[in-house]
């Protein structure tokens, strides 16, 4: 169960006017903007649920994953993973938890996929036979025979995502964040990755937490949607809601569109 | 302990693969070397009675030094970390169930001696076949050895422990370049990867002893070639030790601060 209650986070952006003279001028006297990312958050998020969590650039979607992950402490509010604080019990909450960053890597670039899984189980201490057991499950799913011995650098990039996610499941973590997990991947990638979330969902009751700009994503993944603008948390609900909100027969796509436009964000 | 060696396994595969590297530095390394024995080799002919090192503690000095370049050089960087900190893929690190810095630590030192023991074996055994006072002289009491080894490792742990306190200040620069410029060059010179401490004029040799750049590689190489007797080796051990410790403290809390303000910009 993910709870997050009331939290808040800004970011200081130093700003300047172009031009020689304002650079030098910004040597002595740096302005600062104060950028909220996020105002008062709140939502709670069941075990086995899979969420949509949408807005557009800059809504505070990466924020909320950071702050979920323990990489980023919030200034205010707080927040448990299965009855963890992140940032405060990182060592013991990440142990539990997998995630992909759709645009960064975690497989090492010039060794084989399987090297890095090996890595990673060393790392996060994975029992043999666990390991054994979720990759060869992992393999199955993801279609990743082929893949395991190849470089990651010769890899495209759907087969790259496809064992990405697979290295954030080996340990068997109860909790999945996928921040933009299908970005760049040709249709037949993304229907094999969207496969597979839901068949990690059905088969381990993985919670997982989705952000993306593919409302096909959302269509075919999330039974709850999340909207946030601005750093707040505008609408809780599914797609048909989404949808209905919109009025007329548009697509998710085009309803959300409307959406942005009508909350001004 | 696992992790570590699984580090270390990975970088040794992954410098596996560079076969063309290897052999382009093994072959620069034994050019560099005859190259500098030679040029010394002048110098001394010249005037042997004011050579400040024995000959053969020059070579032997020279051959390890450059068997164990990889090992013992600052400017070895693990880019790796510097481009992580640098575009916010420090944020899977973070991911991991484990502290940073002993991570870094891992790895760097991984990484190090995973180059090293490539490239370690063909000097060490060509070299130990020149002959006196031109070559490697392998001939070492096991209790000098010993010391050698603790020294080297103390030197292992200097160098990585000075990088990741520049890793570690990447997170409050926007370029770190500055920073390992200058100390690579103040390493080179005051941690006798130019010229042998012994080789400086008195005043400088006596403050660049005193710096952490000559508990780097100065103390291991002149504890093997022996022109640092076993009986002065407790204090230069001792100094190494403080060192290592005092940059591992200073880094580990620049480390975690660091990471109390980090932001991974982007999404």
């Amino acid at each position: 169960m993910i709870e997050m209650k009331g939290i808040s986070k800004t970011y200081r952006v130093r700003r300047r006017e172009a031009g020689l003279g304002n650079a030098l001028r910004s040597l002595f006297s740096r302005d600062c903007t104060e950028i909220p990312a996020l105002e008062s958050m709140t939502f709670t998020v069941p075990d086995g649920q899979i969420l949509g969590y949408i807005g557009p650039n800059g809504a505070g979607k990466s924020t909320t994953i950071k702050i979920l992950s323990g990489i980023l402490r919030p200034d205010s509010g707080t927040c448990t993973v299965d009855g963890l604080t992140p940032w405060a019990d990182r060592k013991k909450h990440v142990a539990r938890l997998g995630v992909v960053f759709g645009q960064r890597s975690q497989l090492w670039w010039d060794v084989p996929v399987m090297e890095s899984f090996g890595l990673l189980r060393d790392i996060y201490r994975v029992p043999a036979a666990d390991f054994r057991e979720n990759l060869e499950r992992l393999t199955a799913l993801l279609d990743l025979v082929d893949l395991l011995k190849t470089p990651a650098r010769m890899l495209s990039l759907g087969q790259r995502m496809r064992c990405e996610i697979a290295a954030a499941l080996l340990h068997g973590p109860k909790v999945l964040f996928l921040d933009e997990p299908t970005i760049g991947l040709d249709a037949v990638s993304k229907l094999k990755v969207r496969e597979f979330i839901l068949e990690q969902n059905k088969l381990c009751g993985t919670t997982v937490l989705l952000t993306t700009h593919d409302m096909q994503d959302i269509d075919a993944l999330c039974s709850r949607v999340l909207l946030i603008g601005k750093g707040r948390l505008l609408l809780d609900g599914d797609t048909a809601q989404i949808r209905a909100m919109a009025g007329e027969n548009l697509s998710t796509e085009e309803s959300v569109a409307d959406l942005y436009r009508r909350f001004g964000i | 302990m696992r992790k570590y060696w699984s580090f270390f396994k990975m970088r040794l595969m992954a410098g596996l693969q560079y076969r063309a590297a290897a052999l382009a530095g093994m072959s620069t390394q034994f050019v560099w070397g005859a190259m500098e024995i030679l040029l010394y080799r002048a110098f001394w002919l010249e005037h042997p009675e004011r050579f400040p090192m024995g000959m053969e503690a020059l070579s032997s000095y020279i051959w390890l030094q450059q068997a164990f370049l990889t090992l013992f050089a600052l400017w070895n960087w693990e880019h790796d970390i510097l481009e992580a900190v640098k575009t916010g893929s420090v944020a899977y690190e973070l991911l991991r169930p484990g502290d940073l810095y002993s991570m870094w630590m891992a790895r760097s030192a991984a990484n190090r001696l995973a180059r090293a023991s490539l490239r370690m074996v063909p000097v060490i055994a060509v070299s130990a076949l020149i002959p006196a006072p031109w070559g490697l002289r392998l001939r070492i009491s096991p209790a000098a050895f010993g010391v050698f080894l603790a020294s080297a490792a103390l030197m292992v742990l200097v160098v990585c422990a000075y990088s990741l306190l520049v890793y570690a200040l990447t997170f409050y620069l926007t370029d770190p370049n500055g920073i390992m410029v200058v100390s690579v060059a103040a390493a080179d010179l005051l941690g006798g990867a130019v010229v042998p401490l012994p080789f400086l004029p008195e005043g400088l040799r006596r403050f660049a002893e005193l710096t952490p750049f000559a508990s780097m590689q100065n103390v291991p190489l002149r504890l093997f070639s022996g022109d640092i007797p076993l009986s002065q080796a407790p204090a230069a051990l001792g100094l190494q030790v403080f060192w290592a410790a005092a940059l591992i403290l200073a880094g580990y809390l620049l480390t975690r601060n660091g990471l109390r303000r980090a932001v991974i910009l982007g999404g």
